[in-house]
């Protein structure tokens, strides 16, 4: 079955142009640090591991399965109302996710409040279908949208895992910071759970990453 | 009165869009590069909110509540339409973009090109869809409450962005490290301005 498509397509599954779409997003076309996209809910969810994890495979599950949905719809949406189409899809694969975590993993539900309908107007989202999916394959398309959730994803727990470390000493919500540390004097970091410090948290990222790769530096 | 005026000042500075919940953090980055755009895109971000949240509040009270449709028959009161309410409010807030755009167009068409490109793109701020799931999520009771606080959450965007923009403009000429020049400046600088805001925390009048 597989051998027919294959042959149908002349491409076969994972060619070195779709490993590619899978790749990219990790470092050189990383949605949050080089794109800027889906930065509004990306900062918010980040106090604690276990909501930036949730949050990141739902992204990935809407923007691959929205990706594949508009990509074979492509050549019959009229442009002009095109948005509207995909903000009509990408909603439904949110009320679809919103309700799963609610029926499954109720406090982390309650823990994302409002963000999980942000989903709908993520920039990731609305930039991977316009950049995306409207102009190519299903396959290639879905492919995309796995890689670009996987890589907010990525930065997401980046994030989570510093602001709960240096925060309230705990990764996933187990103590890692020795008992004895805190007995000579070792305080947990208030300000880390704020919201502030998710900004500069990223600034630094962005600084890193782009210190070791010198063509992302801007001028 | 005092309450409202209580929530108007709260929605500005405590509850900020940007420092407090990073919502339309993409625009909110992206546009902020002059004085003069940013202010145009702040202006017709609260325009939209103050059309929209109404809106979005009037379709939750009046259908989408568990046991909001008794108004049209007793059959109806253990009905709850809520989980239909992200796509219901993505396609108000849609519709009412595109109709806004359309009534600037026809009666000010100097408005209409000031704010250009904004107004279309403004249907995928984070910020409007936020306001109107903020609004469903805390309660409130009256619709001059959710308009005041709608205008408040508006006026706290065109804050951010403008300030943001006037740094921005500023740092130009500055010395920055090479790859934090751009995006990375301007992460780090709107941290530090949402921890100047977090002094207005706990005020009250």
């Amino acid at each position: 079955m597989s051998e027919k498509l294959t042959k149908v397509e002349k491409e076969p599954m994972f060619s070195s142009k779709i490993l590619k779409l899978l790749k990219n997003p990790f470092n050189l076309e990383n949605p949050i640090t080089v794109q800027v996209l889906g930065i509004c809910s990306a900062l918010a969810v980040t106090v604690q591991m276990k909501p930036a994890i949730v949050m990141a495979l739902s992204v990935t599950i809407v923007t691959a399965f929205s990706n594949l949905i508009i990509s074979s719809l492509r050549n019959t949406i009229p442009s002009r109302i095109r948005i509207i189409v995909q903000l009509v899809v990408v909603a439904a694969l949110v009320i679809i996710v919103d309700q799963v975590l609610k029926a499954f993993v109720y406090d982390v539900s309650k823990k994302l409040s409002v963000f999980v309908g942000l989903i709908i107007t993520n920039c990731i989202l609305m930039g991977r279908l316009e950049a995306y999916a409207m102009g190519n394959k299903p396959w290639p398309s879905f492919v995309d949208g796995i890689g670009n959730g996987l890589g907010y994803g990525m930065i997401l727990v980046i994030v989570a895992f510093f602001r709960e470390v240096l925060g309230s000493g705990k990764i996933l919500g187990m103590k890692i910071i020795p008992q004895f540390l805190y007995d000579s004097g070792y305080m947990d970091n208030g300000l880390m759970i704020l919201p502030p410090m998710a900004l500069i948290t990223i600034g630094i990222i962005i600084w890193v990453q782009r210190s070791k790769t010198p063509e992302l530096q801007e001028k | 009165m005092e309450n409202l005026f209580n929530l108007f000042v709260r929605s500005i500075f405590i509850d900020n869009m940007i420092f407090a919940y990073f919502l339309g953090m993409c625009s909110f980055l992206a546009v902020s590069k002059t004085v003069k755009t940013s202010v145009g895109l702040g202006i017709a971000v609260t325009f939209v909110l103050l059309v929209t949240a109404p809106v979005n509040w009037l379709v939750d009270t009046y259908l989408l509540k568990p046991g909001a449709l008794v108004w049209l028959s007793q059959d109806f009161a253990d009905l709850d339409l809520s989980y239909l309410s992200f796509m219901i409010f993505i396609a108000v807030i849609a519709a009412i973009v595109q109709l806004v755009e359309m009534v600037v167009e026809k009666f000010s068409p100097s408005l209409y090109n000031a704010l250009g490109i904004f107004l279309p793109l403004i249907a995928v701020n984070c910020a409007i869809l936020g306001v109107a799931l903020f609004v469903q999520e805390r309660e409130y009771h009256s619709i001059a409450e959710v308009t005041v606080y709608a205008g408040g959450s508006g006026i706290g965007w065109l804050l951010a962005i403008a300030s943001l923009a006037a740094i921005r403009e500023k740092i130009t000429y500055s010395n920055i490290p090479k790859p934090l020049r751009g995006l990375g400046i301007s992460f780090i600088i709107t941290g530090l301005m949402a921890i100047a805001f977090m002094s207005f925390m706990g005020i009250k009048i």
